[in-house]
């Protein structure tokens, strides 16, 4: 490809259509809010969405296969009052965690076994498990809450590295970002996992292990997903079994948000991380300036219908100006390649 | 390429943003009208919508104050404290919270309170360490012995009596019938007899099985207090089949939209319950005196709340409202609109 088209298609690209909205949404809140850019607000906002952006990360890998998995929400509540239990039993801070990380990689399992053995789509098996496992957590909790966790326990979910401002679970989440990113464009793993949301039987024929991958992918959501119990349990102290209530949809509205094709096979680390910090900072900056709960709710599922319908635009967008220029005599495959 | 241009993009972008907004000054700004933040279980909520429009009546009678109204969409402690840490960030005064969760609020209302922050919890408390004063819709006492003098007034202080109660081991139940029986042995009520504590165990139908229960065991029964929202509606459905309207007399903590009809069919008098445009009018006073220094966050302190008059604080820092509001015939139905 010439300068010039690499150029058409880089402007037309989804991130960078991500980008221009995360300065936009920057530009408007702090136009809006004399409290929006200040150092220590841009800090401490991000403790209230780094469980959910954490859990975006293997998500995002569910769904570039061509699964989802809605039940990750039920499975933060259901690991956190496992957590809790331990620690009604006396059990120390590690165990605690360990407890917390088994129960999510055990629902995560769960849902691998369900979905690959007995062939349901992963949609379906998930809202039922979601149900299942939040269900659990309502069965052994009923009405009340677990509380008592030790002050210790706070030094994760609300801490700061060192001596520094800087939010731990922030930390936590630039350090798997770049795992999760290496893994996805660095490696040959992440090129099957590429291949089979493209297409599992074409995938399945070449003779990739596409059923095992699949596999450790829900089991790893899972054990993520209890590892956001932990910080959410560490940040709030308490274990109700209402906590993280419809978490799921938005742990999907910002993988979907970031480019990721909710039908598999396409999708970047770039467009998941600024779909992150566009919808944290854009519900941060609407309630500085104190915007309804429900509005924010109305405004970030317009942006998701948007994510859905857009790039599918930009996509024959860019190919038209592309055959506009005459620089190609038609579509090529090259518009629908992978991020590979 | 193209991805390493986004990802230096990105990066450029948000130190940028850290750098410049490091350069700014800390704190609200300086100002005399004061910013106090009322935040709620969840929005869409009449009862809270109700608190909302105290408040703002109490911001209006003291002019100097700007009333936020806020609320997570899902009643969840991790909502409010997102609304918290926004609260804090915008640099408001005061923040009074009705809590979805006693305990996970208290981290953030602690740095809340770190950044000089008053913070007062009301209806639904906050645990101790996260706030000064707490504000009850209203105590054990209060509600025994006016739910008494509802029924005494009712049967002018003569006749047997009944109550009708939610579980037997519900502990705030039994702590008022403590202090109904307690108050029945003031010389006012001599003539008044407590013949039986039944428990419909909050099921309407248990309920409205006990009540035909009591009129069969007792035929010169003249009153029944249920100091239950379940108890006193099936209680009073029971009254109007078997056609005792007048002969039977009936109060209790009941909810207005559904005990309005039966008020104004005068199959009850009156019932009580906890006012949410009170709730939020006192949460207003008592936020502003504390920011104004008015008063100290002490037991046995006085707080002046307007027209409500005066609300003591108590052992832990709680403030008691009063007795439950009173509806009857003549303002159930507006407050049957609110919940």
């Amino acid at each position: 490809m010439s300068v010039s088209q690499r150029l058409v298609k880089t402007f037309v690209r989804w991130e960078a259509v991500l980008v221009v909205l995360l300065v936009g949404v920057f530009i408007l809140n702090t136009s809006l809010s004399p409290f929006f850019l200040r150092r220590v607000n841009l800090l401490n906002a991000t403790y209230n969405f780094m469980e959910r952006a954490i859990m975006a990360l293997p998500m995002m890998l569910i769904i570039i296969v061509g699964e989802i998995d809605i039940s990750v929400a039920g499975t933060i509540a259901l690991s956190s009052t496992m957590m809790g239990l331990a620690m009604q039993a006396g059990a120390s801070i590690p165990v605690m965690v360990m407890v917390a990380l088994g129960t999510g990689l055990l629902a995560g399992m769960l849902n691998a076994v369900i979905v690959l053995r007995f062939r349901v789509p992963s949609i379906a098996v998930t809202i039922g498990t979601m149900s299942l496992y939040r269900g659990i957590a309502y069965v052994i909790l009923g009405n009340q809450a677990i509380t008592g966790y030790p002050r210790e326990l706070a030094a994760v979910g609300q801490g700061v590295v060192g001596n520094t401002m800087f939010p731990v679970p922030l930390a936590i989440f630039i350090v798997l970002a770049v795992v999760f990113g290496v893994v996805l464009h660095r490696s040959r793993l992440g090129r099957c996992f590429y291949a089979i949301g493209n297409n599992a039987t074409a995938a399945r024929f070449s003779g990739l292990p596409v059923d095992r991958y699949k596999a450790a992918l829900f089991s790893l959501n899972g054990l993520v997903a209890g590892f956001a119990a932990v910080l959410l349990t560490s940040r709030i102290l308490s274990t109700r079994p209402n906590i993280a209530t419809a978490w799921e949809l938005e742990v999907v509205t910002l993988v979907v948000l970031g480019g990721v094709a909710i039908t598999g096979g396409k999708g970047s680390i770039y467009g998941v991380l600024l779909s992150v910090f566009t919808i944290g900072y854009l519900r941060f900056g609407l309630s500085l300036i104190n915007v309804p709960s429900q509005v924010i709710g109305i405004i970030t599922g317009l942006l998701l219908v948007g994510a859905i319908i857009l790039p599918g635009l930009f996509e024959k967008l860019s190919n038209r100006m592309i055959i506009d220029r005459q620089l190609i005599p038609e579509i090529d495959s090259e518009a629908t390649a992978t991020d590979a | 390429m193209v991805r390493k241009i986004f990802a230096t993009g990105l990066v450029l972008l948000m130190s940028a943003a850290m750098v410049f907004a490091a350069g700014r000054a800390e704190g609200p700004a300086d100002d005399d009208t004061l910013r106090i933040g009322l935040l709620v279980k969840s929005l869409g909520n009449s009862f809270f919508e109700a608190a909302r429009d105290g408040a703002m009546e109490a911001a209006a009678e003291l002019g100097d104050v700007e009333v936020i109204y806020q609320g997570p969409s899902t009643p969840t402690a991790e909502g409010q404290i997102e609304i918290i840490d926004s609260l804090i960030a915008q640099g408001v005064h005061g923040i009074a919270i009705s809590s979805n969760d006693e305990n996970a609020l208290v981290p953030a209302a602690q740095r809340a309170q770190r950044a000089g922050i008053e913070v007062i919890s009301f209806d639904s408390a906050v645990a101790a360490d996260g706030r000064s004063i707490h504000l009850a819709p209203s105590d054990d006492e209060l509600i025994g012995r006016s739910q008494v003098q509802a029924i005494a007034e009712m049967i002018d202080y003569e006749g047997q009596i009944a109550i009708l109660s939610a579980s037997s081991t519900a502990t705030n139940q039994n702590a008022w019938i403590e202090w109904m029986r307690t108050a029945l042995e003031d010389p006012e009520y001599a003539n008044m007899e407590l013949v039986d504590v039944v428990y419909g165990d909050d099921l309407s139908d248990q309920s409205y099985r006990e009540a035909v229960g009591l009129f069969n065991s007792y035929p010169n029964l003249r009153g029944i207090i249920s100091p239950t929202t379940v108890g006193v509606a099936a209680t009073a459905r029971a009254i109007q089949d078997e056609g005792l309207v007048g002969q039977v007399e009936l109060t209790g903590l009941g909810l207005p939209s559904e005990m309005s009809q039966y008020v104004q069919d005068g199959v009850s008098q009156n019932v009580a319950l906890w006012n949410p445009i009170d709730l939020g009018y006192a949460a207003i006073y008592i936020t502003y005196h504390l920011l104004r220094g008015n008063v100290e966050a002490e037991a046995g302190a006085v707080i002046p709340a307007g027209r409500i008059g005066d609300i003591r604080v108590g052992e832990g820092l709680v403030a008691v409202l009063g007795e439950p509001f009173v509806f009857d015939a003549s303002n159930i139905a507006e407050f049957a609109d609110i919940y």
